[in-house]
């Protein structure tokens, strides 16, 4: 595990130090990270311009999810982002080349091409929390909940992005579906799910367990009773569907590898 | 230090959409029940016409492919269940696509290299100086591998492959697209590197003026079998009427498979 980590700082250090050979770039791309994910703000605020709450929530009280689910996604991606772009990598034939080192293919793809840029949407979700926070006057007795929720979060979404690549060791030519569930679910998670379809909130709750990266910890934080009436404990249960999605993926990763068939040069 | 025994490996094809799909999958068997094996020290050309097989033995000797049946040790490990470990023990260079971190100026990989292998510092630097000044690297150490020249970039490939001090190089057609002054460079550190060093190299090429030069021992894989495993100039017998080994290969390759 250690020597995971080492591989990943290693490798992310040499690609932000080449990425850094060009300070004016790194610059611009990180500061226009920041300004296009804030264009998801500015369309909430106009959301209320119109309205005082969404499905019962306040606009503090959407900043906070939009917030927390920003954080979670953004280190994801900006951590494990890359994995799914696996079928390039074999298509390329530079999967092989990470398979000859004596390093993790895994951290290898994870911090190929390190994008430190994305770091800007990290510092804006973190912004949006930081404004909402002191609003809703969270009592401590439940505060304790928000760093849980993003690392939950984080891992939920690595995992949904280790799924996608390992799916691309079957599909080497539909990259695509899986960012239906990253990205799709990155976006979904940044308002109430209670503003959507119950069907659609009791897939995400059970299927994918989308919910669990913001929404029911959420509800906890902020002292609400469930819109759809679900049990009182599945706001305890993301660290449990945190894991069990890691495994899942895991797993199918190591299937994945297993059944690798190269291209033919 | 290289061992093969009854090797198959064998791919699935799927033929075009599911619902047009005539019949079941076709099976094509890339290798089938190879066997050969290869001594510590020795210096081996593999050969095969395009698509007899050589690459897929590569990948499975490199732990990249997991063969389908049959046993491979290489170094003492099983390469597809131990590639972690092997990779410690084995160098390897692909002629046609480099393993080298393209975005990155050569230095970094080297860099990189030391670390992922865990080289101890002064025997790195050592074992690079060594390397650049036989390879001729110096001249191009701070630049991004995708600027180089071909022949520049498979000579920071060999290095990099060299710098562990791996037992065993393994090289895909190394020499494939060089210049001829390139290619005679790279020949002449392959041997220099077998003779004094005593690693055991395997090289599959197309061009058969290095297996003159170089291979005291040839291998040739036709439809997925050794079709020939011996020197050179038994190669040269196996057809007493050609005057050139480009007319004795070409024999081999044309004559009808054996299944």
């Amino acid at each position: 595990m250690t020597d995971l980590v080492r591989t990943y700082v290693l490798l992310a250090y040499t690609w932000v130090r080449a990425a850094a050979q060009y300070p004016v770039s790194l610059a611009i791309t990180t500061v226009a990270a920041f300004l296009v994910t804030a264009l998801d703000v500015a369309a909430i605020a106009v959301i209320f311009t119109h309205t005082r709450s969404l499905a019962g929530f306040t606009l503090l009280e959407v900043m906070f999810l939009y917030g927390t689910a920003g954080l979670s996604f953004a280190i994801a991606d900006l951590l494990f982002g890359n994995v799914d772009r696996l079928s390039q990598h074999v298509r390329a034939g530079t999967f092989d080349a990470m398979l000859i080192r004596p390093a993790s293919p895994f951290v290898q793809m994870a911090v190929e091409r390190f994008a430190f840029h994305r770091v800007g949407r990290i510092a804006q979700a973190g912004v949006v929390l930081a404004i909402a926070l002191p609003g809703l006057e969270v009592p401590w007795r439940r505060a304790w909940m928000i760093p849980v929720m993003v690392v939950c979060g984080i891992v939920i979404f690595t995992a949904l992005w280790t799924l996608g690549g390992a799916l691309q060791f079957l599909l080497t030519d539909a990259p695509e579906v899986a960012n239906a569930f990253t990205y799709g679910g990155g976006q979904l998670t940044q308002y109430p799910l209670s503003v959507y379809g119950d069907d659609l909130v009791r897939g995400v709750t059970f299927i994918v367990p989308l919910a669990f990266v913001n929404w029911q910890p959420a509800l906890y934080v902020l002292g609400r009773p469930d819109p759809l009436g679900l049990p009182h404990l599945l706001r305890f249960l993301s660290p449990a569907a945190a894991l069990a999605l890691a495994c899942v993926a895991a797993l199918a990763w190591r299937a994945g590898l297993r059944r690798y068939r190269s291209t033919g040069s | 230090m290289i061992e093969l025994d009854g090797v198959g490996r064998s791919f699935t094809v799927r033929q075009g959409p599911r619902w047009r799909r005539r019949g079941g999958p076709r099976v094509v068997h890339a290798v089938r029940d190879l066997s050969f094996h290869v001594a510590a020290g020795e210096f081996v050309g593999y050969l095969g016409p395009n698509g007899a097989g050589k690459s897929t033995t590569i990948k499975m000797l490199t732990g990249i492919l997991a063969p389908t049946s049959g046993r491979i040790q290489v170094a003492g490990l099983d390469p597809s269940r131990r590639r972690a470990v092997l990779a410690r023990r084995i160098g390897v260079v692909f002629g046609q696509r480099t393993t080298l971190w393209w975005d990155l100026p050569l230095r970094d990989s080297f860099h990189l290299v030391r670390h992922l292998y865990k080289v101890d510092r002064t025997v790195h630097a050592a074992r690079l100086a060594e390397l650049c000044e036989v390879l001729e690297l110096g001249g191009f150490l701070d630049t991004p591998v995708r600027q180089l020249s071909l022949g520049q970039r498979v000579r920071g490939d060999i290095a990099a492959a060299l710098l562990h001090d791996p037992a065993v190089l393994v090289l895909d057609e190394p020499t494939i697209g060089l210049d001829v002054v390139s290619k005679a460079a790279v020949r002449e550190f392959l041997r220099t590197l077998n003779a004094e060093r005593g690693t055991t190299v395997l090289l599959t090429t197309h061009d058969l003026g290095d297996i003159e030069r170089l291979c005291r021992r040839v291998m040739l894989i036709d439809h997925g079998r050794l079709a020939f495993d011996g020197t050179v100039d038994e190669l040269r017998a196996t057809a007493p009427g050609e005057t050139s080994i480009e007319d004795v290969v070409t024999r081999l390759y044309t004559r009808p498979s054996p299944s």
